[in-house]
């Protein structure tokens, strides 16, 4: 393998691994800070991209379609943790991964009801396409590039936040002992509220980014929901920084799996987590830690 | 007190538990013997809660070893322990909340019984678990409690089940983590009788705060402080040594 | 003995167990292949209940195990010929305990959350192996063209192809599982498995070996789901890999919910009303997922003790534990 082709599967691992960083980032603060597994993350991740597709066709700004959507799904997280995901806090996690279940199959089907169940392209915004040059025989996609520096972006103005603001500290400070802060009371109702919609809306801006590169179908869900499983498991539950360096892993596993050992490639990420379980059972980063 | 005819039936050496940069416990020995009561106590901080969960196997020595009779069990698991004989009360009361007094005990009695993972049968059933059960419930003075879910009962009623868990496993050394943790007079003078009582054919390590009930149980007594021993022999010698007063400066009651 | 008048829930029992015992005599093939499911599907959900409710283990992946024993089934069907049952029932049920195993021994290593992310991760890596790999049709699925059957000495003995025989060989078979899950629950084992559930710390300081007493339940409850699976694929006539996803776990799980961890036969009462409920919805609705996903929300939020908290559902033996109804005890 050249240099350059080993460089270009990188940059993919690398951007791969950022859009995963961005989906699991938000299960593993909801985790972290709410006690609550929801496994109906991917399916937002879905809508997400469902909603970009929809917001391109009837606007043709991807642009809003990042906005738009993001707004949308963060609304749609405040309000389901108001009604439904606020009563189960503290509760058997039967019940979560159960109401989950239940969401999912809700928002399947609301789906199929608002876009169908066609597969979709969505074209990247137009000052995004195009390639770059890297050599006389091989180009790099600009919105590829694009995606990756959003991320990037994203996930320093996530550490920026959690390490140096008053609601940082307040995460990290529920992050830490969850029964201490609600017997304080420090406004942490609201404080949940808007870490769950927060985690949502960063499931969906995950669907948003991907969906110009990546088709956008009914089953895309459950694929990312397990991936972004992995990566929380690998990096530890409620450590952002354990699902970069978690993504990280996976990313180059799957692209450079995918390139030296294609039959094997979808299940080697899966014993990657085998062996980091077996090595250290809290994830590589542990636990509390943001 | 001659103690030198009694065997040891649990020895630690040079016991050492390290917490990334913290050393907790360092470079500890002690021994308890059939029989007698060995104190172990000392200020917050002490590393006596860390000694305890060394020796029950809860937590890893960082070096040193921990012998129980005449078997090396440094590395054994706290399950693995608990069979060889060794038996725990915990701090902060460990007990089974949603069965009654009589299934806590009875379960104890089973793990150390001769088939405690059988598939036939009906284990509530076991009239030879049950008697030993019922035996080790009268003992802990909690006779005619037996129906109640454990979590009915008041604190000083759980500390005793507690006991009585650790009775119906027939240990031969008893690890007490601060026994009398937050219980009232009377409660805390059954307790003590209970304690003396326990220790005639057993082993037992008692870690306490309550300076009143040490000096009334103990046979033996240790001092740490910073994961050290700093005295260790009889009570009396041990109540009047300028670094024991020094631990305990600014708790004038300690020792008068 | 004196005589109480019976409550609604021990009623509703003796109705229910005389109408699966007479149903041969008036039902029509397609309700006894539809009572065969719910059989089926309630062997799944009792044994997924082992680990659950007795052990505290979230499992999402024993879909896997579910799958992969009706997998074995088809890999065993030798063209159109049927395969002996004799021989790979026993074959389907060991390899779904042995895949238990595997799985158990690193997932065993973990607590709570983590858990079931972990059990979720491995049951959607065996849904990747059956998929991509091209085994037994890979994505396509594979056709089992003839049921399994018990030949001997020339003559057949047990024909899977008539719902009469198949309904009565699962209403056995469930008659006999449900014998062993009240008697695995009753032993020293079951009350060690829940002690280790209630607090794992005392159980273990009491000399219990949780790992082992975890893992032996762990691998029951996976070859419990095997056999649940071979009569489904057997039944179906067709394996895909669908059969592993984590969503068959979790439907699983819902009937564990309606019918009450604490209980042996619960959850096969969750599976009539789950099942019956999804037959009912498909047949009137187009969007039968959506109503099916409300109801489920509404469960949860509204009667987590499943049927038990509406007085429906009633234990016969004296009560083995006094644990209150809610399902109560952290996974």
């Amino acid at each position: 393998m050249s240099l350059m082709t080993f460089g270009i599967q990188l940059l993919n691992a690398f951007q791969y691994a950022m859009v995963l960083f961005l989906v699991a980032s938000g299960l593993t603060l909801v985790f972290g800070i709410l006690g609550y597994i929801n496994l109906a993350h991917g399916a937002f991740y879905m809508l997400g991209a469902y909603l970009a597709y929809w917001i391109v066709a009837k606007t043709g700004s991807f642009a809003l379609a990042m906005i738009g959507g993001t707004a949308i799904a963060f609304v749609l997280g405040v309000i389901l943790e108001r009604t439904l995901v606020q009563r189960l806090y503290g509760r058997d996690h039967l019940m979560q991964v159960l109401l989950s279940f239940g969401l999912i199959l809700v928002l399947d089907d609301a789906r199929q009801i608002l876009f169908g169940k066609d597969v979709h392209a969505v074209a990247p915004p137009s000052w995004l396409g195009g390639t770059i040059q890297l050599t006389d025989n091989l180009s790099y996609s600009v919105y590829r590039l694009a995606i990756s520096a959003f991320c990037l972006a994203v996930a320093a103005a996530m550490f920026w936040v959690i390490a140096r603001t008053r609601i940082g500290m307040m995460v990290r400070a529920g992050a830490e002992n969850r029964e201490m802060t609600r017997v304080l009371g420090i406004g942490f109702d609201r404080l949940n509220r808007y870490v769950f919609a927060a985690g949502i809306a960063l499931a969906a801006l995950g669907g948003i980014v991907i969906a110009p590169i990546s088709t956008v179908f009914p089953g895309m869900g459950d694929g990312m929901l397990i991936l972004s499983f992995v990566v929380v498991v690998l990096g530890g539950i409620g450590s952002v920084g354990g699902a970069a360096l978690g993504a990280l892993l996976v990313g180059i596993t799957d692209t450079f799996g995918k390139v030296f050992f294609p039959s094997i490639s979808s299940i080697l990420v899966y014993l990657l987590m085998a062996a980091v379980l077996v090595w250290r059972p809290s994830g590589l980063l542990g636990r509390g830690e943001i | 007190m001659l103690d030198l005819a009694r065997r040891t039936l649990l020895r630690a050496r040079g016991l050492r538990k390290q917490f990334g940069g913290v050393t907790a416990v360092a470079d500890v020995s002690l021994d308890v013997r059939m029989g007698e009561i060995h104190a172990v106590i000392g200020p917050n901080g002490a590393g006596k809660s860390t000694l305890i969960n060394l020796l029950a196997g809860e937590l890893y020595t960082t070096s040193g070893s921990i012998w129980l009779d005449d078997r090396d069990v440094t590395f054994w698991r706290p399950d693995r322990r608990a069979r060889a004989g060794l038996g725990r009360a915990y701090q902060k009361t460990t007990l089974f909340p949603d069965f009654s007094v009589l299934e806590n005990v009875r379960l104890a009695a089973q793990a150390s019984g001769s088939s405690p993972l059988r598939v036939f049968g009906s284990a509530r059933a076991d009239a030879v678990l049950l008697g030993c059960a019922r035996t080790a419930i009268t003992k802990a003075g909690l006779g005619g409690r037996e129906a109640l879910l454990a979590r009915a009962l008041s604190h000083g009623e759980q500390r005793q089940l507690e006991i009585a868990m650790v009775l119906a496993t027939e240990p031969h050394v008893v690890l007490l983590d601060e026994p009398l943790a937050g219980m009232g007079l009377s409660e805390a003078r059954d307790i003590i009788a209970l304690i003396a009582s326990l220790k005639a054919d057993r082993a037992i390590l008692l870690v306490e705060h309550d300076m009143d009930a040490v000096f009334k149980l103990a046979d033996r007594l240790t001092v740490m402080q910073d994961g050290r021993v700093i005295a260790s022999g009889l009570p009396e010698e041990v109540r009047h040594q300028p670094a024991v007063r020094m631990a305990y400066l600014g708790n004038p009651q300690a020792f008068e | 003995m004196s005589f109480r008048a019976p409550s609604l829930a021990q009623t509703l029992f003796v109705v229910a167990l005389f109408v699966a015992l007479t149903l041969p005599l008036f039902a029509s093939a397609y309700y006894l292949q539809f009572a065969s499911k719910v059989l089926i599907t309630g062997v799944l959900a009792m044994g997924l209940n082992l680990a659950v409710g007795q052990g505290g283990m979230v499992s999402l992946c024993h879909g896997a195990f579910f799958g992969v024993a009706g997998y074995i089934l088809a890999l065993a069907t030798p063209g159109y010929d049927a395969a002996p049952l004799l021989a790979t029932l026993p074959l389907a049920v060991l390899g779904s305990a042995g895949l238990a195993f595997l799985i158990g021994c690193f997932a065993l290593r973990t607590r709570g959350v983590y858990f079931i992310m972990v059990t979720l991760a491995f049951g959607e890596m065996l849904f990747y192996l059956f998929h991509d790999s091209g085994i037994a049709g890979g994505s396509d699925g594979a056709f089992i063209n003839a049921r399994p059957d018990i030949l001997i000495a020339g003559r057949q003995w047990l024909n899977l192809d008539k719902p009469l025989v198949f309904y009565c060989v699962m209403l056995a078979l469930t008659a006999a599982v449900a014998g062993l899950l009240a008697m695995l629950v009753r032993s020293p084992f079951g009350h060690a498995l829940a002690a280790v559930r209630d607090n794992e710390r005392r159980a273990r300081s009491l000399g219990f070996p949780i790992f082992r007493i975890r893992l032996s339940a762990f691998v029951i409850s996976g070859g419990l789901a095997g056999l649940a699976g071979y009569f489904a694929a057997a039944q179906f006539g067709f394996v895909a890999p669908q059969m592993l996803s984590w969503h068959v776990s979790a439907a699983a799980l819902v009937m564990v919910l309606i019918g009450g961890l604490r209980s042996v036969t619960g959850p096969l009462i969750g599976a009539l009303v789950l099942t019956g409920l999804e037959e009912v919805l498909k047949a009137e609705f187009e969007n039968w997922k959506l109503i099916e996903g409300l109801i489920v929300i509404l469960l949860v939020i509204v009667l987590p003790g499943g049927l038990r908290q509406l007085g429906l559902l009633t234990t016969w033996a004296p009560r083995k534990e006094v644990a209150p109804a809610s399902g109560a005890g952290r996974a």
